[in-house]
């Protein structure tokens, strides 16, 4: 029972940050048609600038609020003065499918040099604001911390702000029309530039919220979130890449799939797992298990 | 105020979609772009809304060039483009839809004064307000398109083929509708059609291209009833 439970809760904070991770790739996927690599570069860049401002003013708080409010900054200038000029550049040939993916790889790679040259390449760590150990349910210790259970939170209060913010305001609509159909917003004097960068932003934002509540029960290393883009992405495609609700479902299904597989098997199987779960979703509903049939629309 | 094109030449990749067209549209008039499949009609709208750059020539509405605006620039100073076939946005409601061209506008009251005066005009569309637009029929969509852009409050409406696969019933109120309109809000509309009869019953002018070309410009009527643009032209 005991371990029952805290696969159970383990399995909903780990699928929480990877839902953060899956939204940031859907964000971008959605207004660039783009699978952006260097999400992890910008995640954890601006989980090192958090870690600076959490030794600095000695608040997490106050780091997590930096860290979140420099994704967005850093996502945005990277849609603005490096995708959006690659986008004008190359506009013919089959290097346009190919040129802005691999500009995102470039991009990660430069951003975890630079990390490497400002903070070196050794594990630093952020400390948790409140308690990491176990909690106590039904008298005996869980591998779920209050920590934890923040993590769930924070995420669990993002999704629904971003869920407002789509669904509920104007800016969302622009987002979601930018999104579907770029050509008829512009027709319909929507800025689809502009709102394109605001997709980035938010994703940075998710990254960099990302970094600050996965890093403080981990280390903080340069690549310490390219294993988060990977399952970001994996939950992703499960959840069909143009949904936001697909991502966070998709991240859970492959929170608990990894979790228990660990908990009740072997932790070798952690990545076994979660590429299998990639392949059968391929195989069988590439579209996304989210999907009603009809193809992804642009 | 007028749109004036000039000697416009446009490529659509390695081909000479529209070769030195010029003509002229006063305001308050429909002129209806006739022709065939490939005489490069929507190349020639798509230029005049900001999708797509030409080689050469000149395009001016009330004298200022709009070749050099982007297109989300130009809707918003009242050139509104509804594309081809049904140019709504399937996943999201008829509502949404709507909203879409009142979201950048200042003036809110009006907004909501336009919507309702389009639903005053398609009913139809008010009933399905909540329905995502994907679910409409085809007469529908277009409807949803043109009253789309009717709340930006345009001066010059651009519209490409929206008699495009409907049914005849269905085209005809169309058209009857875009003739209401134009006479009621003053509105100056290029209206490119396959259908040319359709288009020129409701024209005041009718332009005949035919390979990129200009191959006749004069008052709807007179192309009406000359046998020889009609049996050269269109076909009927």
């Amino acid at each position: 029972m005991n371990q029952f439970i805290t696969a159970v809760l383990t399995s909903l904070s780990t699928g929480a940050i990877y839902a953060l991770m899956s939204i940031a790739l859907v964000l971008v996927w959605r207004s660039t048609r783009v699978i952006n690599f260097a999400q992890a570069g910008q995640a954890i860049l601006t989980t090192y600038i958090g870690y600076e401002v959490v030794t600095r003013s000695g608040s997490y708080w106050i780091g997590l609020i930096c860290a979140v409010i420099s994704g967005a900054l850093l996502g945005a200038g990277i849609d603005r003065f490096f995708m959006r000029p690659i986008f004008k550049r190359v506009n013919s040939g089959p290097i346009v499918m190919i040129a802005p993916v691999v500009a995102t790889l470039a991009l990660l790679g430069i951003i975890q040099a630079i990390i490497g040259f400002i903070w070196g390449l050794s594990y630093q760590t952020i400390e948790a604001p409140i308690s990491t150990g176990g909690l106590t349910i039904f008298g005996s210790i869980v591998a779920f911390s209050p920590f934890n259970l923040m993590v769930l939170i924070a995420v669990t209060l993002s999704m629904i702000s971003l869920t407002i913010l789509f669904q509920k305001t104007n800016i969302g609509l622009a987002l979601r029309a930018s999104a579907y159909a770029p050509e008829i917003a512009k027709l319909s004097g929507i800025r689809v530039d502009a709102v394109r960068t605001l997709g980035w932003a938010l994703a940075g934002a998710a990254g960099g919220l990302a970094g600050m509540l996965y890093i403080p029960g981990s280390n903080l290393y340069p690549n310490a979130m390219d294993v988060l883009l990977v399952f970001g992405f994996i939950a992703a495609v499960i959840g069909g890449l143009d949904s936001l609700f697909g991502a966070v479902a998709g991240a859970m299904i492959l929170g608990f799939a990894v979790n228990f597989s660990a908990s009740y098997i072997s932790y070798k199987l952690v990545f076994p797992t979660a590429f299998l779960i990639l392949i059968v979703v391929l195989l069988i509903k590439p579209k996304g298990v989210f999907s009603s049939g009809k193809s992804r629309s642009a | 105020m007028s749109l004036v094109v000039e000697n416009l030449t446009i490529d659509h990749g390695a081909i000479r979609a529209i070769s030195n067209v010029s003509f002229k549209v006063p305001e308050g008039q429909l002129a209806a772009i006739i022709g065939a499949n490939g005489a490069g009609k929507t190349t020639l709208l798509r230029t005049l809304s900001g999708l797509k750059e030409a080689v050469s020539g000149g395009a001016t509405w009330n004298g200022e060039s709009i070749l050099d605006k982007k297109p989300e620039d130009l809707a918003r100073s009242g050139i509104m483009h509804v594309s081809d076939g049904k140019s709504v946005i399937a996943e999201l409601s008829v509502k949404e839809n709507l909203a879409l061209t009142g979201l950048w506008r200042k003036d809110k009251k009006d907004v909501a004064a336009a919507t309702a005066e389009v639903v005053e005009l398609f009913p139809i569309l008010g009933q399905r307000m909540a329905q995502t637009a994907g679910s409409l029929s085809g007469g529908e969509r277009q409807m949803l398109a043109i009253g789309r852009s009717l709340i930006a409050r345009p001066k010059l409406l651009l519209l490409d083929e929206p008699s495009l696969g409907l049914a005849p019933l269905i085209v005809e109120q169309i058209f009857q509708s875009i003739k209401d309109l134009v006479k009621r809000l003053n509105l100056t509309v290029v209206l490119v059609e396959q259908n040319a009869m359709g288009a020129l019953k409701i024209a005041n002018e009718g332009i005949v291209l035919s390979l990129g070309s200009v191959v006749a410009v004069d008052s709807a009527q007179t192309l009406l009833n000359d046998p020889a643009v009609r049996a050269a032209y269109l076909g009927f």
